[in-house]
């Protein structure tokens, strides 16, 4: 989310999920939202059919919300940032962009509009495919919504060029004044429940809770003192990528990984595997006997979701109430116990009675949680930022002005994924979800019901792609990247684009991620799961 | 309060905006008017006929459902001619099918709670499903309503070829709300009257799992009797008040609806959407409705273990716990913090992620906290 953050201050979702409904041009790319925000998607479909707003689809596959949509633009893989860009071009050109807007709120336009110059709908054409006539129709339609929003997701942010991507989106909604309204925004999709709460506590290697930066010295200082501390680490730490590296090189000695499973969700997983047995100890706490805690030294069983009590923090920063349903099996412990425990253990006393202590905790040290109590969420959750105990939350981000005073707009040029299909490696691959699993499956492979409807790994081909390679839909496939090799059934179907294939990431015997390439975006460190290419072999 | 925009129901002046129905007036206003065809914000179908009520001046009872609210109006909800015009709909909705729920052979007069648990046999075979949760049997009683005729079935039998839910058509009231549900709040468009408006089907009146039916739910959560069902709701029959609901947010997706576990004796039985409330108003989508057998699953972790050459082995948390510290705190000697990392989860709570950082830079010492997701 580091696009957003640079460009507005900022990296959650703009708006609330109900402002679709609100909006009257919707532009969806880089999201299967039916599938992987299905409930979010009921509020793109009904804007359409009950509100009468126009969708836009940006995506090389055919997905379900096309059939909603008034233009579809059919973008080749990884071209994202050359088709905003070129719609950006339409809209100056044609003069169609909010000026009052660009003036008073935001800087850096003369660098954009500059920029922009080259992307022609004619030379966009070119990069991405989309006809470019479809592309002026588009831009023309998005500039001249009241209302616009933008849903982006995976599709979006797992490239290279993950963080750029955003930097564009963020620089057309802000173009056509979007930003700050009421059914307007730039709103990415969190795919798993709780990111954003992970996210917004610290649990990353730059911030504390609530983005305060750990190089800051002020608050650091507060930190210390919060924690009743003597110090506290004052750089940076490294990302989870690059935790993986340093353990390949046995420079990384110990990993503690809660609720997590990258020997399936990690790019590159061979990679991966050696990294983890590198490790002088690996601890995983979790729900069950993943792959990843296969490989583990101490296994620790923690309570499921429905076991506990605390509160998740939605994509659309909601924070919400979980509540304990059920006891846990056997011996299994809250994590929030675990934790305490071996802190208490290590010479360090973390005493709660309860998570309500905790949270307790998480609000006066942070300055976006300050006003939120589990009093006040019992009914219905609050959106952050919420200052004071009186503060009634914030659905709308930047109305006023940006959170970091004026919105900046980035001039990022188009680069071309890291791998493109060659002479050896003909296709695109892209990766993702299907509606009836979920991430590494460690949850939904548990439910017969789900696995019948969704039992196996699959590829999803072109017609066309079939002919060339004489597949018929069911044949046994080898599927092969520079990376590594994987079966999987063909899916002859209309949703393919030539030339390129789709596998979703969930399944472990035929685990997508042994195929795509783990180059990184270089802001955000997010892996280019999204574009690799690859070759297919009829299995024998 | 705008004069040009006032009607007064039993007595109550109410406030109504443009195009707004007597029922939607009512309800706003706080007004209960019974209907098991309403479903909000989808346009009313009218089909139940239960929501009448009088209108000062009109000779006939109107829909109110279907009546949209006019300055100066005056309207009555509950009259006994009112009330005798919904009871005597209600009977033919209760002789229209397979309603077999014991309203029909019982003295209504005389049913307690106490009765009415004990009516619930354990083995619903021949008792409906819905027993105890269904609209239609809570208003037969509010109505003392009582089948006028033997009920003939002609619907075709019971649908369960699919994982989830079971659609039996003889209890079907041809209320709508499915079609609603499916067509205007998920917008999945899988659904949808016959011709003759006699039956609910998919397109080609195939069973759910031959059609684009993406298994939300929607459909069996606003049904007001037992003509669809959840799968697991179906098999595991719970009587009536042994269930409890406990309200909390979906483990799955970013979105966070909001659900009701049902549970009884510490089992799952089944999960709802709780209605009113954002993200989701009531709906999920399959994961988050059906989606719940993980959490009971016998793989599930129930002891820690500690590697012991190639294989894990059974340990106490004290164990395990001490393993870790002391490891930790020996590497940390040796190599320093930051040849340490943690990752911390989407998946488990706020307070426990804060805690999970707070371990990594208070206990440890490092900044080398992450999670997978940005992944
Ligand atoms: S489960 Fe959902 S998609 Fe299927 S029929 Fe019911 S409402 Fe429609
Ligand atoms: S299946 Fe249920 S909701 Fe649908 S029409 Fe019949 S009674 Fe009404
Ligand atoms: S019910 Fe479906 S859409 Fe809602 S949070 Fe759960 S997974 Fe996401």
């Amino acid at each position: 989310m580091a696009g957003l953050a640079a460009a507005f201050g900022s990296g959650a979702m703009t708006n609330p999920i109900s402002d679709i409904e609100k909006a009257d041009v919707i532009l969806v790319i880089g999201s299967n939202t039916t599938e992987n925000h299905p409930v979010l998607s009921t509020y793109v479909k009904r804007a359409v059919t009950k509100k009468g707003a126009k969708l836009i689809v940006a995506d090389p596959r055919k997905i379900d919300l096309t059939q909603f949509a008034t233009h579809w633009l059919r973008h080749t893989l990884g071209t994202d940032v050359a088709l905003i860009n070129g719609m950006m071009n339409v809209i100056i050109e044609e003069n169609l962009y909010d000026k009052d807007y660009v003036e008073s709120r935001t800087e850096g336009f003369k660098e954009l509009k500059e920029m922009v110059k080259t992307y022609s709908p004619e030379h966009v054409e070119d990069i991405t495919g989309v006809p470019a006539k479809q592309l002026v129709e588009a831009a023309r339609l998005y500039a001249g919504a009241k209302a616009g929003s933008i849903l982006y997701a995976m599709g979006i942010t797992q490239h290279i060029t993950g963080t750029d991507n955003v930097k564009s989106l963020a620089n057309l909604a802000m173009l056509c004044g979007n930003i700050g309204i009421e059914g307007g925004g730039v709103n990415p999709l969190r795919g798993q429940n709780n990111v954003q709460g992970a996210c917004d506590m610290g649990g990353l290697p730059n911030v504390y809770s609530g983005y305060q930066k750990v190089d800051d010295p002020a608050v650091r200082e507060r930190m210390i003192k919060a924690w009743s501390l003597k110090d506290l680490p004052d750089r940076p730490g490294i990302p989870v990528t690059e935790m993986m590296e340093l353990a390949y090189d046995g420079k990384m000695k110990a990993m503690y990984i809660i609720g997590e499973n990258p020997m399936l969700s990690d790019p590159d997983l061979s990679h991966v595997k050696k990294s983890l047995k590198n490790l002088d100890l690996l601890v995983v706490q979790d729900i069950f006997l993943t792959e990843t805690a296969q490989l583990a030294d101490v296994v620790l069983p923690s309570a499921s979701f429905a076991e506990k009590d605390g509160t998740f923090t939605n994509t659309e920063r909601r924070v919400q109430r979980v509540r304990k349903a059920v006891s846990s099996p056997g011996d299994a412990k809250d994590d929030w116990k675990i934790i305490c425990n071996l802190a208490d253990k290590m010479g360090y006393p973390m005493k709660y009675g309860n998570p309500r202590d905790i949270f307790r905790e998480i609000s006066e040290v942070t300055p976006s949680y300050s006003g939120i109590t589990y009093e006040r969420i019992e009914h219905e959750g609050i959106y952050w930022p919420c200052p004071t105990k009186d503060h009634p939350g914030t659905p709308v981000l930047h109305k006023e002005q940006f959170s970091r005073g004026l919105g900046l707009f980035h001039a990022v040029e188009y680069l071309p994924p890291a791998e493109l299909p060659d002479k050896k490696y003909p296709l695109f691959l892209t990766t993702g979800r299907v509606l009836y699993q979920y991430h590494t499956g460690t949850m939904t492979m548990k439910s017969d019901g789900l696995n019948q409807l969704a039992p196996e790994c699959f590829v999803e081909i072109s017609k066309k792609d079939a002919e060339v390679y004489h597949i018929e839909d069911n044949d046994m496939l080898k599927i092969i990247s520079r990376r590594g090799k994987i079966k999987a059934r063909a899916k002859i179907s209309e949703r393919a684009k030539q030339g390129m294939v789709f596998i979703p990431f969930h399944y472990v015997r035929a685990a997508a991620n042994k195929l795509t390439n783990t180059a990184l975006d270089p802001v955000a460190k997010i892996p280019e799961y999204k574009v690799c290419a690859i070759k297919i072999e009829k299995a024998a | 309060m705008d004069t040009e925009n006032i009607i007064i129901i039993n007595g109550l002046k109410c406030s109504f905006s443009k195009n707004e129905t007597i029922l939607e007036t009512a309800l706003r206003n706080g007004i209960k008017i019974p209907s098991l065809c309403y479903l909000s914000n989808t346009v009313s179908t009218g089909k139940c006929k239960i929501c009448l009520v009088e209108i000062e001046g009109e000779d006939e009872l109107v829909l109110s459902c279907q009546t949209v609210s006019q300055h100066g109006m005056v309207v009555k909800t509950d009259t006994p001619r009112i009330a005798a015009a919904r009871r005597a709909r209600l009977e033919e909705l209760i002789s229209s099918g397979h309603h077999n729920c014991l309203v029909q052979e019982m003295d209504i007069n005389s049913w307690t709670d106490f009765q009415r648990d004990a009516m619930a046999p354990d083995i619903h075979r021949t008792l409906c499903p819905a027993y105890g949760e269904c609209r239609l049997q809570d208003l037969a009683i509010q109505y003392r309503a009582r089948p006028v005729k033997a009920a003939k079935i002609t619907a075709p039998p019971v649908e369960d070829v699919n994982p989830f839910i079971v659609r039996d058509f003889s209890r079907c009231i041809l209320c709508g709300r499915c079609v609603k549900a499916c067509n205007e709040v998920q917008v999945n468009r899988v659904i949808n009257f016959n011709e003759s408006e006699s039956k609910v089907i998919t397109k080609d009146d195939l069973p759910l799992k031959d059609s684009n039916c993406v298994f939300c739910g929607e459909c069996v959560q606003v049904c007001p009797v037992g003509a669809l069902v959840s799968k697991r709701d179906f098999e595991i029959h719970t009587k009536p008040n042994t269930t409890k609901k406990i309200r909390t947010t979906c483990s799955y997706c970013g979105v966070g609806c909001q659900i009701y576990i049902h549970v009884k004796d510490n089992q799952i039985v089944k999960v709802t959407g709780v209605d009113n409330f954002g993200p989701n108003r009531g709906s999920l989508c399959v994961k988050g409705r059906f989606g719940f057998d993980f959490v009971q699953h016998p793989a599930r972790l129930t002891t820690p273990l500690i590697r012991k050459g190639k294989k894990l082995k059974e340990a106490t948390w004290d164990e395990a716990i001490d393993y870790i510290a002391n490891k930790l705190g020996y590497l940390k000697d040796k190599y320093g913090p930051d040849s340490i990392g943690v990752l911390t989860s989407a998946r488990i709570t706020n307070e426990e992620n804060y805690l999970a950082q707070k371990f990594a830079r208070a206990v440890i010492g490092t900044n080398n906290i992450d999670h997978c997701a940005r992944l």
